[in-house]
């Protein structure tokens, strides 16, 4: 596996109040978070988190402009060059017929590639065994996961956790990924910002 | 908190500056263009030009300023609470609907009661009697029934408006509202809301723009043109809104308005923009592809065909262009939503474009090749743009700013999209 296997201390939180604070102090500390998993999207998490703007609009819209050019070259290539019919006195190139199905196209390309790209960004493959940090994460509690490396104390960590509210914490080692190049969430320094 | 809003010099300097010159072009407009002149035809295409840019101008600020209120009547029936820290501005907008709703009516019923059968081809008694197709419109095109419905039209949203405008001042006198009175208020709010939108719907979304508009083209219907209109009107509504906010935020007001507001308001520029485009190419490629000569003749008026060029043709495409390819490219990256220099430069380029977008609704079946894009026509649409921000100014200057008791502005202030 190409993410390799590592080391991460890992905390449950059962109270969105308690984990706003602690992703802060978490960073303001300087360690790394992996990720954090919550029963349902939190508004404002991933601005907490640092984590960097996805690109994953970017790659919708060239994945539909992709779709665009496919639509608007194949017809024209088709009702011009290789079969032209005469449909109800209309022109060969009859732009206005051929829109809807652009349309679609367009529609298409972007959806079925985001949803792709999107299985690619979080590790989802069929047949791919992710490892659960926590299976309440799905249900009821905020869980945590702080990468470590070799020099992280993790007994410190798990003290620092401990102070910032966390119901339980423990240390797993798991597979951090499968894919060659695998997405590596980016976290910025943390400096004090208004309004969260 | 308490005080209260005072319209800054240049705000005035601008109302008075944009009407005066509205009044000078319509002055102009009056010694110039012979407006008793007879319709005749084509004779006096000066008199045809002066109530063909009045029709088009009132008619089009009037929906406008009438889509702010749609506004508010349909968040409330949504529950929307993100609208409140800047509701009052809309309401302020939708204030100048009684303002141009007399303006439009009067204009309506000169051109109806002075015989324009230059501008409606069905008031020709003569004409209409031997034509087949305006015969059997007669009962719904004639004087009568036009100005009775476009009276009870104008009355409609002006009283059901201004219900709602006084509910939502009168929440400012009752004081902090518990759980039980809040809960009977919005209830009111939505009942009177409700009963705009069926108003709204069977009027702006469907009969008006067929009769104000859609009939100047006697002979042509199409049956998706209302919510083409309803569009064009509700993009620039979202955009008139946008830009009272950015321009009361710019000045200190608006304190709980912040990008988060600003993002949803681009959002709906955005996705209405490309609504008016469905609807836009729902009615042209329908009517191309059946090619039926009585469907056609609307767009040949416009556009030409293949061998000749219509008079339009330029106007016809770079509303396209301004209405749906630069709002789709420009405001679809959430960064340029949140931009509040982007969104006054797009909502300005979105009223503009729907402007056009009128003027070659009302030009073709009027003026035909004689149209003009000259001074006059946009003097006359600064004398409207300089009403409604007198009338919106006044509203904004006279209550306070901010709902302050509606039970949802908790939720506005701490909106997050």
């Amino acid at each position: 596996m190409a993410g390799g296997i590592k080391k991460f201390v890992v905390g449950s939180f059962d109270d969105e109040k308690v984990l706003f604070p602690a992703v802060k102090n978490v960073r303001k500390a300087g360690y790394k978070i992996h990720d954090v998993y919550t029963p349902f999207p939190v508004h404002g998490l991933d601005h907490a988190m640092g984590i960097r703007e996805t690109s994953l609009h970017t790659a919708g819209f060239i994945y539909a402009i992709t779709g665009t050019t496919t639509a608007l070259t194949f017809m024209s290539w088709v009702f011009t060059k290789d079969w032209p019919l005469n449909i109800g006195g209309k022109p060969n190139f009859a732009l206005p017929a051929w829109i809807p199905i652009t349309f679609e196209l367009t529609v298409l390309f972007s959806a079925v590639g985001m949803v792709l790209t999107f299985c690619y960004l979080c590790n989802l493959a069929p047949f791919v065994k992710k490892h659960h940090f926590h299976p309440r994460a799905t249900d009821d509690l905020f869980v945590m996961a702080i990468e470590c490396t070799d020099k992280t104390n993790d007994a410190e960590v798990q003290a620092f956790l401990q102070s910032a509210g966390a119901q339980e914490i423990n240390v797993q080692v798991a597979e951090t990924g499968w894919w060659i190049g695998r997405y590596h969430k980016e976290q910025k320094l943390y400096k004090e910002e208004k309004g969260y | 908190m308490d005080h209260q809003f005072q319209l800054p010099g240049s705000y005035k300097k601008w109302t008075y500056g944009l009407i005066g010159a509205g009044v000078l072009a319509l002055l102009y407009g009056f010694i110039m263009f012979n407006p008793f002149a007879h319709a005749g035809h084509g004779e006096n295409v000066n008199s045809t030009r002066f109530w063909a840019v009045l029709l088009q101008n009132s008619v089009f600020f009037l929906l406008v300023v009438n889509a702010a209120m749609f506004f508010i009547c349909v968040t409330t029936m949504a529950m929307a609470g993100w609208v409140v820290a800047f509701r009052r501005v809309s309401e302020a907008i939708s204030s100048v609907v009684p303002i141009l709703g007399v303006i439009t009516f009067v204009i309506l019923m000169s051109i109806v009661f002075g015989h324009r059968t230059d501008i409606y081809h069905w008031l020709d008694k003569e004409a209409v009697a031997g034509d087949h197709i305006l015969n059997g419109k007669k009962g719904f095109l004639n004087p009568m029934f036009y100005s009775i419905f476009s009276f009870l039209t104008i009355f409609l949203w002006w009283f059901l408006g201004k219900k709602m405008r006084s509910l939502s001042l009168e929440s400012d006198k009752k004081g902090h509202m518990d759980y039980e009175t809040g809960k009977k208020w919005i209830w009111n709010n939505t009942v009177w809301a409700s009963l705009y939108c069926v108003v709204f719907t069977l009027t702006v979304a469907s009969t008006i723009p067929w009769l104000w508009i859609m009939s100047i083209d006697a002979h042509w219907y199409s049956t998706m043109f209302s919510w083409y209109t309803f569009a064009s009107t509700f993009v620039s509504g979202m955009s008139l809104i946008a830009l009272f906010v950015i321009y009361l935020k710019n000045r200190g007001q608006l304190e709980y308005v912040t990008e988060e507001h600003l993002h949803d308001l681009g959002k709906f520029m955005f996705a209405f923009s490309v609504f008016w485009t469905y609807l836009w190419f729902s009615q042209y490629m329908l009517i191309w592809y059946s090619n039926q000569p009585e469907e056609t003749k609307y767009f040949i008026e416009r556009i030409g065909t293949a061998e000749k060029a219509g008079p339009y043709k330029g106007i016809f495409f770079f509303n396209l262009i301004i209405n749906f390819l630069a709002p789709l490219l420009i405001l679809m990256k959430k960064g340029s939503k949140r931009n509040w220099t982007l969104v006054t430069v797009m909502a300005v380029l979105i009223i503009f474009g729907h402007w056009i977008d009128f003027f070659q609704m009302v030009m073709p079946g009027t003026l035909h090749e004689h149209f003009e894009l000259m001074p006059f026509e946009f003097g006359v649409a600064c004398l409207f743009v300089g009403l409604i921000m007198w009338g919106t100014g006044r509203y904004l200057t006279k209550n306070p700013m901010l709902p302050k008791h509606h039970p949802f502005l908790k939720e506005s202030m701490i909106h997050h999209t």
